[in-house]
């Protein structure tokens, strides 16, 4: 590093710029992250929540996938999945979007009728004509244990507060399935979750008549998840391509232009493995600073976003992304300062050859 | 002997053909002593000094410096070669722009490995003994012509080399510039006993030399200044 460092400080205006579009890179990276993470939980915690490994679909019409929006069967079908040799448990799910009425608020909210609910954090389990919302559903609408609120025209009482799940971007409300059915105005269910034991999906569907997907697969089932997550997906990875062409340009052109001064050192015996060693680690250097301060102003953004948007900062979404733009970062440059090793010290006596 | 050069025949690829950088050409420098060389452009100098400096290999002949015989060297060793045995003076210095005169020194003790502590001190006393002291902390664009060429010299004699290739070292400067190089190379020569060649077109330099020798298309001409040479003519 005894060359790396004294370039950097001697070019700092150049390193300053690249590291600037390093952080800024790593800066969007980091924040969509953390977006592609909040929308995926606003849109499918609620599925997630679930334990359970397997969820069994209504069969899609030809050319469909499965989708919880137009999934539909009669109740007795958890019987007949129980039924199967091998499952362990079968529970209804029955799945609708609704609205919420209490005493001055007014809330759109997805119901969920259910005998698996999420962690009760004050109150009971939900009963017949009950209903347990998630936590910031009721702190938003004010709900409290034992109020009585306006579900779909339905008059059902507050028996307890879950931890927060959301479903298609909408906060949760829990209920049994009868009293889910009478909100829905149906006397069937959306689908069946299953923990299938030794039973294959395939055995479940030929008895049921289902289409049993695992848990996380069936997110793809919640409307609009896959379309939102691969647009955000798709801009993430393209941000990383383009920080490998940024970082793997700027290291070309910075080789090049120090060519005959590489060409020197060889001269006077430098080898090639020291030359490549100070120039991998001067690219480190200025990505951990690029990227390490990009991902610090992304935390703090981040944190202020989290209050507004649904936006998830964890370890995770910060300390993983920050370590794929420094990984791919230091592939660009090291494809471009392979050309260190091509320096011809002879060359160093160009000028008067 | 701290260079000798034996038959020494190079060839570079010349479209279809090849051409002749050095026919057959011998030499042999002993420590203490200067040698320079001359002749025109394209004349075969700077070939010598590629070949006697371990930068490229002669297509036949041999090349021993300090009683290392290079044939057969893998690169690595011959970047030991140049590392340890080796000091190059280029034209116009070839400093480095983002380090200073002092780090131009230590750069070649950190490549050798040296102690900081006795690195720093050589790099004083060199700096020192070429007169650039209080300029240690400038940078190449902040020094003259003359100033660049000195710091040169003190960064290749700073792995004690046994053989010192200078390289047009008054290309860039005025005469009384250039003629104050010259003699520090000299005396340097003289002082650490090193086997110094000096290319240069600039003939009004030569008497500082021990020796003489002129290039044309390759072939190094006669030597007479030699001391054995002038006992056997």
């Amino acid at each position: 590093m005894f060359l790396a460092l004294r370039d950097l400080r001697f070019a700092r205006g150049r390193f300053t710029l690249i590291s600037a579009v390093i952080g800024l890179m790593t800066l969007m990276v980091v924040l969509l992250t953390g977006l592609t993470a909040g929308l995926s939980a606003a849109s499918v915690s609620a599925v997630a929540a679930l334990p359970t490994t397997d969820i069994s679909l209504a069969p899609p019409t030809a050319g469909q996938t499965p989708a919880f929006a137009t999934s539909s069967m009669p109740a007795t079908t958890v019987a007949r999945v129980e039924a199967v040799p091998g499952v362990r448990a079968a529970h209804p799910l029955g799945i609708s979007t609704t609205r919420l009425q209490s005493a001055d608020t007014a809330a759109a909210a997805t119901v969920i009728g259910t005998d698996l609910f999420p962690t009760l954090l004050a109150g009971s389990a939900p009963g017949a004509g009950q209903i347990a919302p998630t936590l910031t559903l009721a702190e938003d609408a004010d709900l409290q244990v034992g109020d009585t609120v306006t579900v779909a025209g339905q008059q059902v009482q507050v028996a307890g507060v879950v931890t927060d799940t959301s479903f298609s971007h909408l906060p949760v409300l829990y209920t049994d399935i009868g009293t889910w059915q009478q909100i829905a105005h149906v006397d069937t269910i959306t689908a069946v979750a299953v923990d299938p034991g030794t039973a294959t999906p395939a055995a479940i569907d030929l008895a049921a008549g289902t289409t049993t997907v695992t848990r996380d697969a069936a997110f793809d089932a919640v409307g609009g998840f896959t379309s939102e997550q691969s647009s955000l997906n798709l801009m993430r990875w393209l941000l990383v391509g383009i920080s490998v062409l940024v970082v793997g340009s700027f290291f070309t052109v910075w080789t090049m232009q120090r060519a005959h001064d590489l060409a020197v050192v060889r001269a006077i015996g430098g080898t090639r493995g020291y030359l490549l060693r100070d120039a991998l680690g001067q690219a480190a250097l200025v990505l951990l600073i690029g990227a390490g301060l990009g991902a610090l102003v992304a935390t703090g953004l981040g944190a202020l976003a989290a209050t507004v948007v649904p936006f998830i900062l964890q370890p995770a979404t910060v300390a993983l992304p920050l370590l794929i733009m420094i990984a791919v970062g230091l592939l660009g440059a090291a494809v471009a300062v392979r050309n260190v090793s091509r320096v011809d010290p002879l060359t160093a006596l160009g000028a008067s050859r | 002997m701290s260079l000798i050069l034996d038959t020494v025949h190079l060839t570079y690829p010349d479209g279809d053909h090849r051409l002749t950088a050095l026919d057959q050409v011998s030499l042999q420098v002993d420590p203490g002593e200067i040698v320079a060389v001359t002749g025109p452009s394209g004349s075969g100098k700077s070939s010598l000094l590629a070949v006697a400096g371990a930068l490229i290999a002669p297509d036949s002949g041999t090349v021993s410096i300090d009683g290392i015989l290079l044939s057969g060297l893998d690169r690595a060793a011959l970047d030991r070669v140049r590392r340890e045995r080796i000091g190059f003076v280029f034209q116009q210095a070839n400093l480095l722009p983002s380090l200073t005169v002092l780090d131009q020194l230590l750069l070649v003790s950190h490549l050798t490995g040296s102690p900081r502590g006795a690195a720093s001190d050589r790099a004083s006393m060199l700096l020192d003994r070429v007169g650039l002291s209080a300029r240690s902390g400038k940078r190449p664009h902040q020094l003259s012509g003359g100033e660049r060429q000195r710091v040169g010299i003190a960064r290749a004699l700073v792995g004690e080399p046994a053989l010192l290739l200078v390289d047009e070292p008054t290309s860039a400067l005025d005469h009384d510039r250039g003629h104050a190089v010259m003699q520090m190379l000299r005396d340097v020569t003289a002082e650490q006993g090193t086997a110094t060649i000096v290319v240069t077109h600039d003939l009004q330099y030569l008497p500082l030399a021990d020796r003489t020798a002129t290039m044309s298309d390759g072939r190094l001409g006669l030597d007479l200044t030699h001391p054995a040479l002038s006992d056997a003519h």
